[in-house]
């Protein structure tokens, strides 16, 4: 506003009424304006506009309060874009409505600083409408002003959401329908129904007196988060002359005729917050939480021996979630890791999962491994009838399947070269007491079967991941269950294969 | 110590290896352990998470975060990325580091959560508004999740710029081992940033410059910046000393193409490997080097071929370039692209 910018003056102003005013201008703002290309002594806003006069009240809270060092005013798009070119604070400009989101961040990065969040009503309202709900809905202890002026100041006149019923803009030629644009968004109102904001009040640039209590509630929201209360919100009806084309004394009525009785000036919400408090979690040292040093009597890292009698050892484990299918597949990577090899496990992810059905990849290997894909394994792991009639194709010659029944399905035909074993590991694991424990009764018999990795550092592994007593004992029994297994029946069979194949 | 570790995982204990306290971000498949693990991780080391509203949200408060001078992350998938376009442009634009994961699956719209790396374009070549440059690495491992995201916080900070690390659904999903060595990160002092302090009082984070002439003036400084940016170009090799066939392939697909290479030695054919690790600044250099020695290039994406066009512009029409992709989430096997290698090496005779 030109009559209020004459930087560094005291003017005198003789108002309609006959009494003097005395202008000043708070120390908070710059002496002059270097940031703006010219007329450095003036703001770029309209003579009459809500904005300067928002500023000024912004300015003169946080000089009165001390708060000058510690703020971070959080401009927006819109006419007040610019709101750095004024405020001697730290100064952050953002994208159109995300202004809330970015003085989050900040807020939290800077907990014991002031943050102010400076917002239009096509920034809030319009485009930022998810930012400010969530923001006042975390309770950030951020303090937002809304300057509400019905509209699109800044790209000359567009509909605002706030836009009064029948106010025509350059984009409602015909005045705002509600049939066609619904009705004016009433922040302040929507704002009072979450739980977490402690301040929200609309406070009106119309008149002397409005404006005093916009300036009490500038300065309580300040207050308010000073004193690390929690989120305050202050919605400023404000008068936009040059786009309602009225001359700024008119325009000033006009907030208080107009907009007033669609905005009720209201506290809305005026309370000590709630929260309930939070158990932040404990702070470890870096190392620990990475797993960079070793759990307390768990893996201290080291080659496990093993004679890998393969350059490269790959399993498919597929079945139905549930099964411990990708658990499987980590505890064989796990352990070919821990014997010094190559190792890698891809699991199915996503929507499939959810389906029922799982499968995972594992890659033993001496050298790099290139594609942790395996399209031709050398062992399938089939937990379920699906699983086997959708992979056992894969596996190559000279490869093997484990299924986890005692039979084949009577239709079902083994791939060329590729040797089956079934071994009912749901209902030995059953009996072992735990179901559960299935992936390891048929990890038994893989590691007895192919010896790819040794049974010690299954156990090793196993030990880790398994911290009940009780349960791992049913594992070590479940382990030696499948490896006894292969030794009393599998070889047999194998070796009646019909066509004599056998390793 | 050597540990199993999951790509995505192995994405935040690198960021908290490289100082990083702070993440925002919204869950995508396959994306989202990374929002798990640093939600389970970042809070225990004194720093913040918080679960943003939407990937809008997310990349304008890592904005604001980076402006305070906090070394800030946040991750995605194709959809997410597409939303934090905007705030990537102004995070550009008023030179705040960054670091963004983008585990691309399958597009375009909703596409599917396989593995793609169809986003190429997306990052590389600045899939916001207004002239700017991402740093761009990609991964090809869990141990370079880890790698690749510490070095993406330290030229993000280098260069005060986003910098991306492109990854893939399997390069995330997946698990190898991971080794990593503690070191205690001193965070460069950010001079310019803005913390409420009355040493920070005078600093202004913006992207406006409203006059023609302050705005060319901006990007003439961007540019010079992304110019020395070139020395950062990284990339691996492997057998190309003598390769007739040049294969060129980043991320998962590489690790496709160095199996294929090798098959294809065994049976006689000269192929070598070259695997851009920066896809932004690309290394034209190592490729022209490369390329002045062998009869053709054939490059291989998950995509229906957009590196491609940087390999082609980089030899400049010296060897045919040729191009091979699958997409959809299609990930081709050694043999595939091995028969793909015999297919045009019998051309080359
Ligand atoms: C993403 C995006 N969309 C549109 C714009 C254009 N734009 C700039 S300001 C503005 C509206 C500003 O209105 P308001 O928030 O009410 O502020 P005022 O100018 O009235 O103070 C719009 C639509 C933009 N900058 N960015
Ligand atoms: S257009 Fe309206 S809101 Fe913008 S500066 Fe002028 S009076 Fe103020």
């Amino acid at each position: 506003m030109a009559d209020e910018s004459k930087v560094g003056l005291k003017e005198l102003e003789v108002s309609n009424n006959g009494f003097e005013v005395i202008h000043t201008k708070s120390d908070l703002f710059y002496d002059l304006y270097e940031r703006k290309s010219e007329l450095q002594h003036q703001t770029h806003y309209c003579p009459g506009c809500g904005h300067g006069v928002a500023h000024k009240l912004i300015a003169e809270a946080l000089q009165e309060l001390g708060l000058q060092d510690k703020t971070v005013f959080v401009s927006p798009v819109g006419c007040s874009v610019f709101a750095y070119y004024y405020f001697d604070v730290g100064n952050v400009q953002v994208a159109h409505g995300r202004a809330p989101a970015s003085a989050t961040a900040i807020k939290r990065a800077c907990p014991d600083k002031i943050v102010i969040s400076y917002q239009g009503d096509g920034d809030l309202a319009a485009i930022g409408t998810a930012e400010i709900v969530h923001a006042a809905n975390r309770g950030e202890k951020i303090s937002v002003f809304f300057v509400n002026n019905g509209i699109y100041g800044m790209t000359g006149g567009q509909m605002a959401p706030t836009t009064l019923v029948g106010e025509k803009s350059t984009t409602s030629p015909w005045g705002r329908r509600p049939a066609n644009e619904g009705f004016p968004l009433h922040m302040s109102e929507l704002l009072a129904t979450l739980e977490a904001p402690v301040y929200i009040e609309r406070v009106a640039l119309s008149d002397n007196k409005n404006i005093m209590k916009a300036r009490r509630a500038i300065k309580k929201a300040l207050e308010i988060q000073r004193d690390g209360a929690g989120f305050t919100f202050v919605e400023i009806l404000s008068p936009c002359p040059t786009i309602w084309g009225k001359d700024p004394v008119e325009a000033r009525r006009w907030v208080l005729d107009r907009m007033v009785p669609v905005f009720p000036l209201n506290v809305f919400r005026d309370r000590k917050p709630e929260m309930p408090v939070n158990n932040a979690p404990p702070q470890r040292p870096v190392p620990d939480v990475l797993e960079i040093t070793p759990k307390e009597g768990g893996y201290e890292g080291g080659v496990a021996s093993h004679a890998h009698r393969f350059k490269n050892f790959t399993i498919k484990v597929a079945g139905f979630g549930g099964q411990g299918v990708l658990l499987l597949g980590q505890l064989l990577t796990e352990m070919g890791m821990r014997e010094g090899l190559e190792v890698s496990w891809l699991p199915s992810y996503g929507p499939e999962m959810r389906s029922g059905s799982a499968h995972c990849h594992v890659c033993l290997s001496k050298n790099r491994i290139g594609s942790p894909l395996i399209s031709h394994p050398n062992v399938l792991v089939a937990m379920n009838e699906i699983s086997l009639r959708k992979f056992a194709s894969q596996v190559g010659p000279g490869g093997l399947i484990l299924y986890n029944r005692d039979a084949l399905p009577a239709d079902f035909e083994a791939p060329p070269k590729v040797r089956v074993i079934c071994i009912p590991a749901s209902e030995m694991a059953d009996k072992l007491g735990s179901t559960k424990t299935t992936n390891i009764v048929l990890m038994g018999a893989l590691l007895e079967e192919t010896e790819c990795l040794s049974p010690g550092t299954a156990m090793g592994v196993i030990e880790d991941k398994v911290k009940k007593v009780e349960l791992l004992e049913t594992n070590r029994k479940a382990l030696a269950a499948g490896r006894h297994f292969i030794d009393e029946h599998a070889h047999l069979e194998a070796l009646s294969q019909p066509d004599g194949y056998a390793e | 110590m050597r540990q199993l570790c999951k790509g995505n995982v192995a994405v935040v204990k690198g960021a908290i290896l490289a100082g990083c306290r702070a993440y925002y971000g919204y869950p995508i498949t396959p994306a989202s352990e990374i929002a798990e693990s640093a939600a389970l991780y970042i809070p225990q080391v004194g720093g913040t998470f918080l679960q943003a509203e939407s990937e809008v949200a997310a990349i304008n408060m890592v904005y604001g975060a980076a402006a305070a001078g906090v070394r800030v992350m946040t991750a995605s998938s194709g959809p997410g990325l597409s939303l934090m376009q905007e705030g990537m442009s102004y995070l550009a634009g008023a030179e705040l580091p960054c670091v963004v994961v983008d585990v691309v699956r399958g597009g375009p719209g909703l596409g599917n959560i396989a593995p793609e790396q169809s986003d190429y374009f997306a990052m590389v070549k600045g899939g916001g508004h207004g002239n700017y440059r991402n740093i761009v690495l990609a991964p090809a491992s869990v141990q370079e999740m880890a790698d690749l995201t510490v070095l993406a916080f330290e030229l993000a900070d280098k260069y005060r710029n986003p910098a991306v690390v492109l990854a893939d659904g399997f390069t995330g999903q997946m698990m190898e081992p991971l080794d990593l060595e503690y070191r205690e990160i001193v965070a460069p002092e950010k001079l310019w940033a803005v913390k409420g302090t009355p040493e920070t009082r005078a600093n202004l984070i913006s992207s406006i410059y409203l006059e023609p002439d302050q705005l060319e003036e901006h990007q003439r400084r961007l540019e010079a910046k992304y110019i020395r940016a070139h020395v950062e170009a990284r990339h691996e090799v492997y057998q190309t000393e003598d390769a007739e066939i040049l294969l060129v392939g980043y991320g998962i697909v590489s690790r496709v193409l160095r199996s294929t290479v090798e098959v294809a030695r065994k049976q006689g054919l000269k192929a070598g490997l070259l695997r851009p690790i920066t896809l932004w600044p690309f290394p034209t250099e190592a490729l022209v080097e490369a390329a002045s020695r062998v009869q053709k290039i054939l490059v291989v994406e998950l995509s229906n071929g957009q590196m491609v066009e940087d390999v082609r512009l980089a030899v400049n029409g010296k060897v045919p370039v040729e191009f091979y992709g699958r997409v959809g989430g299609n990930v081709p096997s050694v043999e595939e692209l091995h028969a793909q290698v015999l297919e045009r090496a019998a051309a080359l005779v």
